[in-house]
């Protein structure tokens, strides 16, 4: 819970990691492209204020004690869900796994969740490790790569047929938020790995599933608005914007939450500090403190009320992860966080 | 012997043709070209290196053989060797380069035909157009002039900016009208703008903008980052 002018913030974390990319965590052979991914997160983390940036050691690898203080105590967050990415192939027990995040699930049981996968193109075994999954971790959602490499395959689309079928187990299970990862990949190597287009036909098909884009589907932020527009059940995930703009471009972040503002809505996004990369707290502080300027140049964008910070900040994830808000943290005057239908029609503009 | 001044300025020259094609700004501008070199016979080395290791591998093929092709160009250069730098497919992306293969080449077996990588390019040469006319139209209704006036500008009546260079430039690549009496504004589909669409368009062209200039703008801050380098740094681009 966060506090400010009187005002009370629940605050949801809908993306932090727990990884270990820690020299000792690296597939022999492939040491240069594990330390590169993992310093290429460090340079990400200087995009936020110099007194929260770490050493690369210390970056390599979380600790629970520091989680804890940096999330929970400091970082203002009262329930985290974790986002698993695997990396196998240059980690050797993976970078960021389910299992290894369940670790902290087991002991904060009461503030975080851990969000599974899938790959359309496992097939029948994929199926069932699902279901294994939702099992052992109490799915609520899962989060897609579309984009990886698998035998051979360049990748997929929620669109596919096979992708479909586990849409279709998902329901079946009880989870109900894709989070869809449409960013940097390392693989495959030809198309646009960052094309947005198949979460707009799957949404439409699968409205009782919400499908959350993760960083806003940077750097095709465009085509994720006019998609989002679109789509009652799409969601934008604020990771990136707020660690990678708030303090280093703060008028690109104006312009992009305006954006953001008009074309999704307050109900459709959420706040991801995206942890470990760059800690809550200053983005927490910060994004309550935030003001879009009264100038001509954001005369034409909603601008944001205490209401519309409430929202992202906690009160659209909760919604979407059932989780449980105490009444003095809920709006006030009335208001349905992730209200499915209020994002903008461009036809108002 | 020392290098022809002039013989380096070309070098330079040329190689602030060469576009990032998601930014659509020239790779000299966005501190990409880490080394030039060039001897006193004509030889040059570039070498790029892109803000992080994992930037898309056909942006940075299309970079590194846009480099090469420039140089090629230039009348007295020789021998060319452009090499990518601190990148995860850097090795298969320069033996391509070096051998003057496409990016087929460079992943045989693992890449669709090299035509995919075209549509992609041209895909965001639309995109770079669609947000450069949004700038100058804009500079337009500033200054005061109305729908209509701005919807009858012609090509001739464009203002003597790098936006307006750059944008009959792409109209070129594109294969769509640039004579001085076609119309200063086009739809992607390169019909004119109408006057009755262009709030509208401008409210969808100023978001594809806010994206390019936005990219660019993380591009900057992790190069600057990860190799403290000082780069020229607008924040957004001049109008």
């Amino acid at each position: 819970m966060y506090e400010k002018n009187g005002e009370k913030y629940f605050v949801v974390d809908s993306h932090l990691h727990f990884w270990d990319a820690s020299p000792a965590n690296w597939v022999p052979g492939q040491e240069q492209y594990a330390k590169g991914w993992i310093e290429c997160f460090h340079a990400y983390m200087g995009l936020g204020p110099a007194d929260t940036h770490w050493s690369l050691e210390k970056f390599y690898k979380e600790t629970e004690e520091g989680f804890v203080k940096d999330v929970f105590e400091e970082g203002h967050v009262d329930f985290g869900i974790f986002q698993s990415t695997y990396l196998k192939s240059w980690y050797t027990d993976g970078f960021n796994t389910a299992e290894r995040n369940a670790t902290m699930v087991e002991k904060y049981p009461d503030k975080l969740r851990v969000n599974g996968r899938f790959d359309p193109r496992e097939g029948e075994a994929g199926l069932k490790q699902l279901e294994e999954d939702a099992k052992r971790y109490n799915l609520k959602g899962v989060k897609v790569y579309t984009a990886e490499w698998y035998n051979g395959s360049r990748g997929w689309k929620l669109t596919d047929p096979e992708a479909q079928m586990f849409l279709d187990k998902c329901k079946e299970l009880g989870i109900k938020n894709i989070h869809a990862h449409k960013g940097p990949t390392i693989w495959p190597l030809d198309k646009d790995a960052f094309d947005v287009k198949d979460i707009d036909v799957a949404a439409t098909m699968n409205p009782e599933l919400n499908f959350i884009v993760e960083h806003v589907g940077l750097p095709r932020i465009e085509d994720f608005c006019f998609m989002a527009t679109q789509e009652p059940n799409v969601y934008a995930g604020l990771a990136v914007v707020i660690g990678g703009l708030m303090h280093a471009r703060p008028r690109f972040f104006n312009k992009v939450m305006g954006e953001l503002l008009f074309w999704v809505g307050e109900d459709k996004m959420l706040f991801s500090s995206d942890y470990a990369i760059w800690e809550p707290r200053w983005q927490v502080e910060g994004f309550i403190d935030w003001q879009l300027p009264d100038t001509e140049e954001y005369a034409d964008y909603p601008h944001p009320t205490t209401d519309t910070k409430k929202k992202i900040m906690g009160l659209n994830a909760a919604k979407l992860y059932d989780i449980e808000v105490p009444a003095e943290l809920q709006l006030q005057n009335g208001g349905t966080p992730a209200a499915k239908e209020d994002a903008q029609l461009v036809e108002s503009a | 012997m020392t290098v022809a001044p002039t013989l380096t300025a070309s070098v330079l020259g040329a190689l602030a043709e060469v576009y990032d094609p998601e930014l659509d700004e020239p790779i000299t501008t966005l501190g990409f070209v880490s080394a030039c070199e060039v001897s006193p016979d004509g030889d040059v080395e570039v070498a790029l290196r892109l803000p992080t290791p994992q930037c898309a591998p056909n942006f940075a093929f299309l970079m590194a053989a846009d480099a090469r092709r420039v140089l090629h160009e230039v009348p007295e250069v020789r021998r060319i060797t452009v090499t990518l730098e601190d990148h995860y497919t850097g090795e298969e992306i320069n033996a391509a380069i070096g051998r003057g293969d496409g990016f087929a080449g460079a992943f045989p077996g693992e890449t669709a035909q090299d035509d995919d990588l075209v549509a992609l390019r041209e895909l965001f040469l639309r995109k770079a157009l669609v947000g450069r006319q949004s700038r100058i139209c804009e500079a337009l209704l500033r200054r005061g002039l109305d729908a209509d006036e701005v919807a009858a500008r012609r090509v001739r009546d464009l203002p003597d900016t790098r936006d307006a260079e750059r944008c009959l430039a792409l109209r070129r690549l594109l294969g769509l009208p640039h004579a001085p009496d076609s119309p200063a504004f086009l739809l992607p589909d390169g019909e004119p703008l109408p006057a009755g669409e262009l709030k509208r368009w401008l409210r969808t062209a100023r978001l594809v903008r806010m994206s390019l200039e936005v990219n660019g703008g993380i591009c900057r801050s992790l190069l600057q980052r990860r190799h403290g380098v000082a780069i020229d740094d607008p924040e957004e681009v001049l109008t």
